[in-house]
C-alpha cells in the first residue's frame, strides 16, 4: 500500500525537524519526505493538515497481563490500546504470571503479539528464575528468543551478590539491565509516601530512603561492573540528584519517569482513591517538581506510560488492599503535552521524551522519521482536548488518577510498518 | 478524578460520621450539646426513647472490638433501634467476599445505618462512597486512620471537667503512629480552639510531619508533661512489641508509662484519659488508672451519650 501524508506539520526530534512536509510511504518504509518520488502513485492519501506527523511513540513499560493474568486485561486489548495512544514499539515487564524468564514463553508472546500486526512488542526478560532473585536466567538464550534487555519487577531486587553477579553476565554481552530502586526492607506493608498525607490518612508509608539506599547500591554495583543501568521509575527529587551525579562521573545510567509521577503527587490520594495507589507511591510537590525540572535538564531520559490496567473490582477496595497501578498507555502522548505545554517547551524537546530517547534506551532502531527506514508514525491533533472516561479509553483497565480530566492530544492515525492500524 | 470527602453533602450537612478532620466546630459543638440531652436518659431508670424506633442498625466488626461495639448497640437500642451484630472477622470475609459485596447485600435487607470498623484506613470511606444515598455511615475505627467517636466522647469528657477548651494544654501520649485515636483528637482538639496540643512518644511511635497537623512533639515526659491541662493516654498495642518499634514493655513504662511521680509534673488538677482498654503497667500504673485524677469510666458512661447524639443527628439530616 502507498501513502501520502499531506500538509502535517513534521516533527522528527532525531533530525531536528519541524516543519510542514508530506511523506511518502511504499512497501511499509518511508520512501520520500517533501517532494514525491518519481511516479508514485499513493493508493491512500492521508490529509493531515493542522495535525503533526511524528515517530510511533515508544514506551518503556506497558504491562499487557498476558501471560497469566488475563482477567486484567488480554494482549488484544491491550496492543489496541497501545496503538490508540500513537504508541508504535514498547517494552513490557517480565512480571506476568508465569514470569518472562524462559525462551519459550517469549516466543510466544513475540508471535502471538506479531500475528496482532499492531505494535511492535519488546519483552524484557527476567533477570532471576520465577524473579526470585536466586538464580540467573538464560540471557543469551532469552536474547535470541528476542529479549533486548533484562530487569526484575517492582520491589524485587535480589541481594547484593547475586545482583552484582546478574550485572557481570549481563554486561558480558552487552545486555542492559532495567531495575526499579527500592529497598524491599523498607517497604514492608506500605501503600503511600512517608509524608503529611500518609500521616494524616494513617496509611502504612514507602520512606524515600528505600529508593535512595537501593539506588546506591545500584550505582555502585553498576562502577564495579560496568553493566548500562536504566533506572526505571523514579520518584524522589533525593532519588535523582543522585542519578545526576552518578551521570556526571560518566556512569553508562539512563533513567526514566512515569506520566503519573511528574503530573501528581501524594496529595491527588484526597480521601483514599485507590486510583493513586502506585509504586513507587507519589510523593509531594517538591519530589514532583524536581522529576519536572529533572526531564528538562536531560537527567530523566524518558517518559513511560508504566502501564498497568487492573480490573475494577480490585481498585474497589480500602487503598492499601487495592492493586497497585494505572492504565496509561492511552495517556501518554496526552500527559506529556500537558508538560510541555506547561512548561513552555517546544515541541521538538517534549516529543524526544516518547520517541527517539526511549528508543535509544531500549537499544532499538525507532523514534525517528527516515528515509528507507520502517514507517511507524504517530499523527495527532495537539490542539483537540478530550476528556478521559473509562468510555474513551480502549484498554481493558479503566483505572487512572487522571479520569475527568480533559487533556490535549488526540491520535488520529497511528501506522505501523506502513499500515493504518488505528484511526481516529 | 473529583475526589470529595462524602461525610457532609453539598449543603455542609453531616451525612455520615467518618472522620473529625475537616468537620466545623459547629457540628463538632451540636454534637456535644445533643450529648448532653441524653446523658440524662441513660441515668433514668426507663432508659429508652423511641427516637429511631423502626429503624435498622447494622454494627458491621470486620476488626474484632468488644467495648466499642456494646457502646454502639446500647447507643442504638436506647433510642429505640434494631440492632443486628455482624462479626464479620469470622464470616463472609473469610469466604471471600468483598467489603462492597457484604455491604451491598446488607443494604438490601432495608438497613438505615451501618458502624463500620475495619483493620484498613480509608474502609468507612470506601463504604460511605458506595452506600445508598439515605444510609448513613459511622466510622467506628479505621485502620490507623481515625476513630471519631471515640474522640468526641474525649472532647465531652474534657468539656464536662474542664468547661472550656481555649485556655487548655493537651498532651496525647504514647503511639501516635498507629492510633487512629490520636489522629482524630488532634484534629477534634484543634478545630475546637485548644492553644495547644502535644504529642509525646519516642521516635519510632511517631508519623512523619506529625506537627503538620498543628501540633507540638516532645519526646521526654518531664519536658511535655509541664503545664499541661488534660493527659490524653494511648493503648500500646502488644503486637509492636514484636517488631522493633520498642525494646521492652519494661521500658516503655519506665520512659513513658503514666505513673503518679510522672502526674505530678502536669498541673494539679489535670484529668487523666485513656480510651481503653488498658495496659495497666505498660502505658499507666494502676495507680493512676484508678486515681482520682482518673476520669477514664465517665469516659466510658459519656460515650454512650455522645454515640446517641451521633446516630440522631444523621438519622435526622436525610440526604
Amino acid at each position: 500500500m502507498k501513502i501520502h501524508i499531506k500538509n502535517g506539520r513534521l516533527i522528527d526530534p532525531k533530525h531536528g525537524v519541524d516543519a510542514v512536509q508530506d511523506i511518502f510511504i511504499a512497501k511499509g518504509k518511508v520512501v520520500a519526505i517533501g517532494a514525491p518520488p518519481n511516479e508514485f502513485q499513493a493508493s491512500r492519501v492521508i490529509d493531515a493538515k493542522s495535525l503533526i506527523v511524528c515517530p510511533g511513540l515508544v514506551d518503556l513499560s506497558v504491562r499487557l497481563r498476558e501471560p497469566g493474568l488475563e482477567y486484567k486485561a488480554t494482549l488484544e486489548s491491550e496492543m489496541g490500546a497501545a496503538v490508540a495512544g500513537g504508541v508504535t514499539s514498547f517494552a513490557c515487564p517480565p512480571d506476568t504470571d508465569p514470569p518472562l524468564d524462559e525462551p519459550g514463553l517469549v516466543e510466544m508472546l513475540k508471535h502471538r503479539a506479531k500475528n496482532l500486526n499492531q505494535a511492535h512488542v519488546y519483552p524484557i526478560g527476567a533477570l532471576t528464575q520465577g524473579l526470585r532473585g536466586e538464580r540467573l536466567t538464560e540471557m543469551a538464550e532469552l536474547n535470541d528468543a528476542g529479549c533486548v534487555v533484562f530487569g526484575q519487577p517492582d520491589g524485587l531486587l535480589p541481594n547484593l551478590r547475586v545482583l552484582m553477579q546478574a550485572m557481570q553476565y549481563a554486561s558480558t554481552f552487552d545486555f542492559s539491565v532495567w531495575l526499579r530502586p527500592q529497598e524491599i526492607s523498607l517497604t514492608n506493608d506500605g501503600v503511600a509516601h512517608d509524608g503529611e498525607v500518609a500521616t494524616r490518612l494513617g496509611l502504612p508509608t514507602v520512606p524515600v530512603c528505600a529508593e535512595t539506599i537501593a539506588l546506591s547500591n545500584i550505582i555502585l554495583l553498576a562502577k564495579e561492573t560496568g553493566v548500562r543501568v536504566h533506572l526505571c521509575r523514579i520518584s524522589s527529587a533525593e532519588g535523582l540528584a543522585m542519578i545526576r551525579v552518578a551521570k556526571q562521573q560518566g556512569l553508562p545510567l539512563t533513567c526514566d519517569v512515569t506520566i503519573n509521577h511528574m503530573h501528581l503527587s501524594d496529595m491527588d490520594i484526597g480521601f483514599f482513591d485507590s486510583n493513586c495507589h502506585l509504586m513507587p507511591p507519589l510523593r509531594g510537590f517538591s519530589d514532583r517538581d524536581a522529576l519536572r525540572n529533572g526531564l528538562l535538564d536531560g537527567t530523566i531520559d524518558a517518559i513511560c506510560s508504566d502501564h498497568a490496567p487492573v480490573d475494577e473490582d480490585a481498585k474497589l477496595l480500602p487503598f492499601g488492599q487495592s492493586d497497585i497501578g494505572a492504565t496509561g498507555v492511552e495517556l501518554l502522548l496526552p500527559l506529556t503535552l500537558k508538560w510541555g505545554l506547561e512548561m513552555r517547551l517546544p515541541l521538538l524537546k517534549v516529543l524526544a521524551k516518547i520517541t527517539l530517547d526511549p528508543a535509544k534506551i531500549l537499544g532499538i532502531d525507532a523514534g525517528h522519521i527516515t528515509v528507507g527506514n520502517a514507517a511507524d508514525l504517530c499523527i495527532f491533533d495537539p490542539d483537540y482536548y478530550w476528556k478521559v472516561t473509562p468510555s474513551a479509553i480502549l484498554s481493558q483497565g479503566k483505572n487512572t488518577p487522571f479520569l475527568g480530566l480533559e487533556l490535549p492530544g488526540r491520535t488520529k492515525y497511528t501506522l505501523v510498518n506502513g499500515h493504518i492500524v488505528y484511526e481516529y | 478524578m473529583i475526589n470529595r470527602n462524602p461525610q457532609l453533602d453539598e449543603n455542609g450537612v453531616l451525612q455520615h460520621l467518618l472522620t473529625t478532620e475537616g468537620l466545623p466546630a459547629s457540628i463538632l459543638l451540636h454534637i456535644l450539646d445533643t450529648a448532653e440531652s441524653f446523658v440524662g436518659v441513660t441515668e433514668r431508670d426507663v432508659k429508652k426513647i423511641p427516637l429511631l424506633r423502626g429503624k435498622s442498625i447494622f454494627n458491621l466488626f470486620f476488626e474484632s472490638s468488644t467495648r466499642t461495639r456494646t457502646t454502639f448497640e446500647i447507643a442504638a437500642k436506647r433510642l429505640s433501634a434494631d440492632v443486628i451484630n455482624l462479626n464479620i472477622a469470622v464470616s463472609a470475609q473469610s469466604k471471600g467476599e468483598t467489603l462492597l459485596d457484604t455491604v451491598n447485600n446488607l443494604s438490601a435487607m432495608n438497613a438505615d445505618m451501618f458502624v463500620v470498623r475495619h483493620a484498613q484506613s480509608g474502609a468507612a470511606h470506601l463504604i460511605a462512597n458506595h452506600v445508598q444515598s439515605d444510609i448513613h455511615v459511622i466510622n467506628a475505627g479505621d485502620g490507623s486512620h481515625a476513630h471519631p467517636t471515640q474522640a468526641l466522647l474525649d472532647m465531652f469528657t474534657i468539656r464536662r471537667y474542664k468547661h472550656d477548651f481555649h485556655n487548655l494544654r493537651v498532651a496525647i501520649i504514647g503511639d501516635i503512629l498507629h492510633s487512629r485515636v490520636a489522629r482524630s483528637q488532634i484534629h477534634a482538639l484543634t478545630t475546637l480552639g485548644v492553644p495547644e496540643v502535644r504529642v509525646i512518644a519516642p521516635k519510632t511511635l511517631l508519623p512523619k510531619m506529625v506537627e503538620r497537623l498543628g501540633v507540638h512533639v516532645y519526646h521526654d515526659m518531664a519536658k511535655g508533661l509541664k503545664d499541661i491541662d488534660v493527659l490524653m493516654m494511648l493503648r500500646l498495642q502488644n503486637e509492636r512489641m514484636q517488631g522493633a518499634n520498642l525494646p521492652s514493655p519494661e521500658e516503655y513504662f519506665k520512659y513513658y508509662g503514666l505513673t503518679p511521680e510522672k502526674l505530678l509534673l502536669a498541673r494539679r488538677d489535670a484529668i487523666v484519659m485513656h480510651p481503653g482498654p488498658m495496659n495497666r503497667g505498660v502505658e499507666i500504673d494502676s495507680a493512676v488508672a484508678d486515681g482520682k485524677q482518673s476520669v477514664i469510666l465517665p469516659q466510658v458512661t459519656f460515650g454512650i451519650a455522645v454515640r446517641m447524639a451521633v446516630m440522631s443527628i444523621l438519622a435526622g439530616n436525610q440526604g
